[in-house]
């Protein structure tokens, strides 16, 4: 399978994400420049993370209107899988691929640390084969992760069934504690209404290898490209 | 040359992390009185060459399609110069 990393000024994860898919994975791995509008012919596209553009005037906000990101937009629309880590989860938000919006972290503090998710909706093109409820360690590191949805999106992606992974404690109990950013209903990703768009804050591609300290990140992406 | 500043700020309806640290630091300095902070952002934008209707035009397309999101914030258009 053919693996799209974007690659915008101030994306700090692609190397990693190109290793993960590519070393550890065994899968073709293509660095997609964010002026180039070909995605050459990938079957997924990756937006990694970092600080796109500098993230100067609100992060995604600026990486939105390249010309990547009108390409992954109409790949997307034509059902194609689609993950975004992170900033790339802010620029999906942004290009309006996904819902809501990221606020500063309700302690202002940027989070570099180790959290837990469980995967809530398995049947996305990030979490397909996985078990419901399974619990995952796996790092942060984000200023503006709270993420936002009014309550109309909020109820609306409940009710879809579109929440993919909830922060939660190491047992996997929901609390406000395990809540580090304060993101509504303690959501870490989500996914757009066909399920083929999937994001998340935490960083996988940080934890598929047992020399990182966990590899139970790896799941995620080796779901993604199992279709 | 026209100047028109652009107010951004987070919709009432949205927590603001930052405004309420620094009124908790302002109340921590003994300024009791404010009871509410919202933090925002402007930009100064000067434009040349066009009138003052088709400044604010397209100051109001920049506002709403680049320097604010419309999800979480608000803004307002105000002549400066």
């Amino acid at each position: 399978m053919k693996v799209g990393v974007v690659v915008f000024p101030g994306s700090n994860c692609d190397h990693d994400t190109q290793r993960v898919f590519g070393e550890v994975l065994g899968q073709d791995v293509l660095l997609l420049w964010h002026k180039d509008a070909d995605l050459q012919g990938a079957d997924v596209i990756v937006i990694p993370g970092g600080f796109s553009y500098g993230d100067y005037l609100r992060t995604g906000a600026i990486a939105r209107f390249s010309s990547v990101m009108n390409s992954v937009k109409a790949f997307a629309e034509k059902g194609r899988p689609v993950l975004g880590i992170c900033n790339g989860f802010q620029i999906l938000q942004e290009s309006g691929m996904l819902d809501g919006a990221m606020l500063r972290n309700r302690n202002v503090k940027f989070l570099s640390q180790r959290v837990h998710i469980k995967v809530e909706a398995t049947n996305t093109v990030a979490t397909r084969g996985l078990k419901s409820g399974e619990v995952m360690g796996m790092p942060i590191a984000h200023g503006d992760g709270n993420l936002y949805l009014d309550n109309e999106a909020l109820t609306r992606i409940e009710s879809q069934g579109r929440v993919v992974f909830r922060y939660c404690d190491a047992q996997g109990q929901v609390t406000d504690d395990a809540n580090v950013n304060g993101s509504r209903n303690s959501i870490a990703g989500i996914c757009n209404a066909s399920r083929n768009v999937v994001a998340l804050m935490p960083h996988p591609e940080r934890a598929s290898e047992k020399i990182l300290g966990s590899d139970q990140g790896r799941k995620i992406l080796e779901a993604f490209v199992a279709g | 040359m026209i100047q028109l500043r652009v107010l951004v700020s987070l919709k009432t309806s949205v927590f603001d992390p930052q405004g309420r640290t620094t009124l908790e630091a302002l109340h921590g300095l003994g300024y009791k009185a404010a009871t509410a902070l919202r933090q925002g952002k402007s930009f100064l934008l000067t434009f040349e060459g066009i009138g003052e209707d088709e400044a604010k035009r397209q100051a109001e397309e920049m506002a709403a399609r680049v320097l604010s999101n419309p999800v979480i914030e608000s803004f307002k258009i105000e002549r400066v110069a």
